[in-house]
């Protein structure tokens, strides 16, 4: 059946099976691979894109339940103005390492930053307990987040480990 | 510490970062590839049975289909794999040996209709009875896993003996220090251990393309070892190296269980049958029965004087390795050396088997060996100290070898201060300070055999358009080779990062390099790398030399430019020409292996316990990255957190749970519970030690897999010390709980 995505602010007009997948529909067909498959169930966060603004897990959304909602994703965010920032964050903290996890990570965290949402540590760590990183700990990717939304460096924390050396003796 | 060069010693921004940030970075699932047809594996639900017959009738009958491979397409091969023991059908051939095994392949024009297809295949089995717990497969007496006597594979040392029981290779080490032992008066302590089956969980699972030519095979594969999956591949299907081409895009993630030949051989066995180039893509339920972390059980028992002064240890080990032997005898040997903990024993008697069972096959998995056995050491130490009532960092402090001493005869010596490293965690744990209830400190040492092989090779290029290139075969998983084999090369050519540029592995271009495991990239590969990268610093002296009519001895090169007095060149003009290279290798390290160093296991730990819930928190951790030389302390600090919630996991939740029938329950990440950022420890301390005393470029040596056995045997000594002994592992609330009710009553009145 005929489905008309917009994607990334590009109208798509598609053939579709009535359950086609959202993030077959972005890898196969559009190209964009960005968003990774990894667990498949909803619990991983990698395959994570905006549908109207809200973060989805697209490994089990059906394209066609995106109707008139724009797609958005990390190819999207990765050309708009405001990504430097991120960047610079995480390059700074060093905050990924095999990348896999990193699309869904900044994904989530887009509508996040727009909403003003995160306001202390703990709110990172709650709306970020839905993406999986298997290879950094984590706190790297926490620190990031929180500096690129303006939160105060816990404490003990900003001159020590991030420091370009490191602990040493 | 140690000064920080140009490039070396600077926590510098990884070249990926861009790419990686984006979604541009490809992996093996985003290759682009014309003609592709999609394979889906049919896979036994039992886990022993004789395949009775196979119909792919219905199958072939989907639209879409394009053909169904079995065993039945194989038979001009011999068409059985393993690196160590070549022991694996590519598909089952009359028999299936755990719930799991690739049994059928289709393949597709669609992944739906390979998907919808393989359903329909079917397998009539005629069940027999599984073996499932390791101590049974190892009985004397106890029936076969394989009927037919192990065939060492390409990879096996000369001279390994493979025997028929299921408990096929033994790993022992029996040495004295002293002739007569005397254990008279001794403190003695033995209990048996057990360690649960545990998945790496990559999170990008095994993806392989590959296509059958008529001048050989290609494969793309998210694997760690390219040359040696080429090498099997060359084997298995009667080609020489040269025409099997292997190349690496980025991997998402691998902590060895992309390690040696994994999916390769079925999706290459499918494209030979089929014509056409072919993408087999694992799933997670896929991946946890490709690999896993080999369950273990062991009886250890240990002697000591009653003034502390160690006597012997004694350890009997089973490995559970699965139906297939995988990387299990490695893994096994270094188990058995764990065992033996870095004291001064005057008898060290260590048994360690590796066992076939009918369970899904295990292999490596990120500090294999020192992850199963230093916390069952380090454990009983806790227990002799506190029935001697000696402090036991003070115990350990006085049993520990010293640089230089031996810890296992014919092996390296032990090259790290292990005493200080302790130290350094005793300080950052606030050692001996008093803690409320169900609370605990906890602290281990131990030492884990790393490098495995010197065989690393690596070329650099300076190109025209004035970059350096760095040909090197060292896997991107995610840990930073690329990043820290172009700070070598930048730091030893006098370039700035943004010009030089390593590339991905292509078998076909790439210099050889053995793996990328064993904490070896840095520490081996990187010998390689700037082993090449002084010679081209040598030539591109020479060649300005002869182009400026001076003196080498007159020249220096710094910031890409050659110099004497006020003249000077980009080194670019150099390659104006052509490219100019040079090679090197990492043949120079000593010794043949499997330590061409040893990696330090140091860590702390305190916890908190809710007795009555049995939960554990962990506000503190502290890990010694033993580095020699950090070339990237960011990356080396990321390398130690990134491990510690691996340890975290594996610690306290992470289990694989098979039924009574031998099928894995908890096949998916809903089921089988990852950490998340929830699980982070408050305090994470990452000490990076710096005593320029390891074998590889400026002093390094490896990193990244000493915190499992370090931070797991850490993370026990702490539980203990709260009050709740530990002799099985995931310490998860349920055991928890139940270990406090049984310590409890054990100890009331009456």
């Amino acid at each position: 059946m005929g489905v008309r995505l917009k994607v990334n602010g590009a109208i798509h007009e598609l053939e579709l099976a009535h359950n086609a997948l959202l993030l077959d529909v972005l890898r196969d067909r559009l190209g964009l691979t960005g968003a990774k498959r990894s667990c498949d169930m909803q619990v991983c966060g990698t395959c994570t894109v905006l549908v109207g603004e809200e973060p989805v897990s697209s490994c089990c959304f059906l394209a066609h339940d995106a109707g008139d909602d724009e797609v958005q994703t990390i190819e999207g965010f990765a050309a708009a103005d405001g990504f430097a920032v991120v960047g610079a964050a995480f390059a700074e903290h060093n905050a990924f390492q095999c990348g896999y996890c990193t699309p869904g990570f900044l994904m989530t965290l887009k509508p996040l930053l727009a909403r003003g949402t995160l306001r202390s540590r703990e709110d990172v760590q709650r709306e970020f307990a839905g993406n999986l990183c298997r290879c950094t700990g984590y706190r790297a990717i926490v620190d990031a987040i929180c500096e690129i939304a303006g939160i105060a460096p816990a404490p003990g924390r900003d001159a020590a480990a991030s420091a370009p050396t490191g602990q040493q003796r | 510490m140690i000064p920080a060069g140009t490039a070396v010693g600077r926590s510098v921004v990884r070249p990926d970062l861009a790419a990686k940030l984006s979604g541009a970075a490809v992996y093996g699932a985003d290759l682009p590839v014309a003609g592709v047809l999609h394979v889906k594996l049919l896979r036994s639900v039992v886990a022993h049975a004789r395949i009775a017959a196979v119909d792919p009738a219905a199958a072939l009958e989907v639209p879409g289909v394009v053909a169904v491979v079995t065993a039945a397409d194989l038979v001009d091969l011999d068409a059985t794999w393993g690196h160590y023991v070549r022991d694996r059908p590519i598909f089952a051939d009359g028999v299936v040996r755990f719930a799991g095994e690739i049994v059928a392949a289709v393949a597709a024009e669609t992944e739906e209709a390979a998907a919808a297809a393989v359903t329909t295949i079917e397998v009539e089995y005629d069940e027999l009875p599984a073996l499932l717990d390791v101590a049974a497969a190892a009985a004397p007496g106890a029936a076969r896993v394989h009927d037919r006597a192990p065939r060492p594979g390409f990879a096996c040392p000369p001279g390994t003996e493979l025997g028929m029981d299921n408990a096929f290779y033994h790993h022992g080490l029996q040495h004295e220090r002293v002739a007569e032992v005397d254990e008279a008066g001794a403190v003695v302590v033995q209990h048996e251990y057990i360690f649960p089956a545990v998945y790496q969980y990559a999170m990008e699972p095994h993806v392989v393309v590959a296509s059958w030519e008529p001048d050989g095979i290609s494969v793309h594969s998210s694997c760690q070892h390219p040359f040696l999956v080429r090498q099997e591949l060359a084997t298995v299907f009667g080609l020489p190296l040269e025409r099997v081409r292997v190349r690496v895009p980025f991997v998402g993630g691998g902590f060895g269980s992309k390690s040696y030949t994994k999916m390769e051989p079925v999706a290459v066995a499918v494209a030979r049958a089929v014509g056409r180039p072919v993408r087999l893509v694992n799933r997670v339920e896929d991946a946890m029965v490709t690999t896993r972390r080999h369950g273990m059980r062991c009886r250890m028992r240990t002697a000591v004087r009653p003034d502390g002064r160690f006597v012997s240890r004694q350890a009997w080990i089973w490995m559970d390795t699965g139906a297939y032997a995988d990387n299990g005898p490695t893994v096994t040997m270094v188990a058995g050396m764990a065992a033996v903990g870095p004291y001064r024993w005057d008898r060290v008697d260590i048994d360690a088997a590796c066992v076939y069972t009918h369970l899904p096959p295990s292999g490596s998995y990120r500090g294999f060996g020192a992850a199963h056995l230093q916390w069952v050491g380090e454990s009983q130490v806790d227990e002799v100290a506190a029935l001697l009532g000696i402090d036991r960092l003070e115990l350990r402090l006085r049993n520990l070898l010293d640089r230089g001493e031996t810890l296992i005869p014919g092996q390296r010596p032990l090259d790290a201060d292990l005493a200080g490293d302790l130290r350094e965690v005793a300080k950052r744990l606030d050692w001996g300070g008093a803690l409320p209830a169900w609370r605990g400190r906890g602290i281990s040492v131990g030492v884990s055999p790393a490098g495995v092989s010197a065989r690393s090779a690596a070329r650099v290029e300076l190109r025209p358009d004035g970059r350096v290139m760095v040909l090197v075969g060292s896997q991107e998983i995610g840990q930073g080779a690329r990043t820290v084999h172009a700070q070598i090369a930048a730091e030893v050519l006098g370039l700035g990062m943004e010009r030089v540029v390593v590339l991905p592995t292509d078998t076909d271009h790439t210099p050889y390099d053995r793996s990328t495991g064993a904490s070896r990239s840095t520490t081996v590969a990187g010998l390689a790398v700037q082993r090449a990268s002084e010679r081209l610093r040598t030539a591109l002296l020479a060649a300005a030399a002869e182009h400026g009519g001076v003196p080498v001895d007159e020249l220096t090169l710094r910031d890409g430019r050659i110099s004497t007095g006020k003249r000077s060149w980009d080194i670019a003009e150099l390659a104006a020409a052509g490219p100019i290279g040079a090679d090197g290798d990492a043949s120079e390290l000593t010794g043949a292996g499997p330590a061409l160093f040893w990696e330090v296991c140091v860590a702390g730990a305190e916890v908190s316990v809710d007795p009555e819930t049995g939960l554990v928190e962990v506000p503190r951790v502290v890990t010694v990255a033993d580095v020699g030389r950090a070339v990237n302390p960011s990356l080396v600090e990321r390398q130690d957190e990134g491990c510690t919630l691996q340890v975290i996991g594996n610690a306290f939740f992470e289990e694989m749970r098979f039924s009574e029938d031998g099928v894995l329950l908890n096949d998916s990440l809903l089921d089988y519970r990852v950490p998340t950022l929830t699980d982070v420890p408050a305090e994470m301390i990452c000490v990076i030690v710096e005593n320029g005393d390891g074998p590889g470029p400026f002093g390094a040596k490896g990193c990244g897999e000493g915190v499992f056995g370090g931070l797991t045997a850490a993370l026990v000594s702490a539980v203990t010390d709260a009050g709740v002994p530990v002799r099985e592992l995931p310490m998860s609330p349920d055991r928890v709980w139940r270990w406090i009710q049984q310590t409890t009553s054990d100890t009331a009145p009456g």
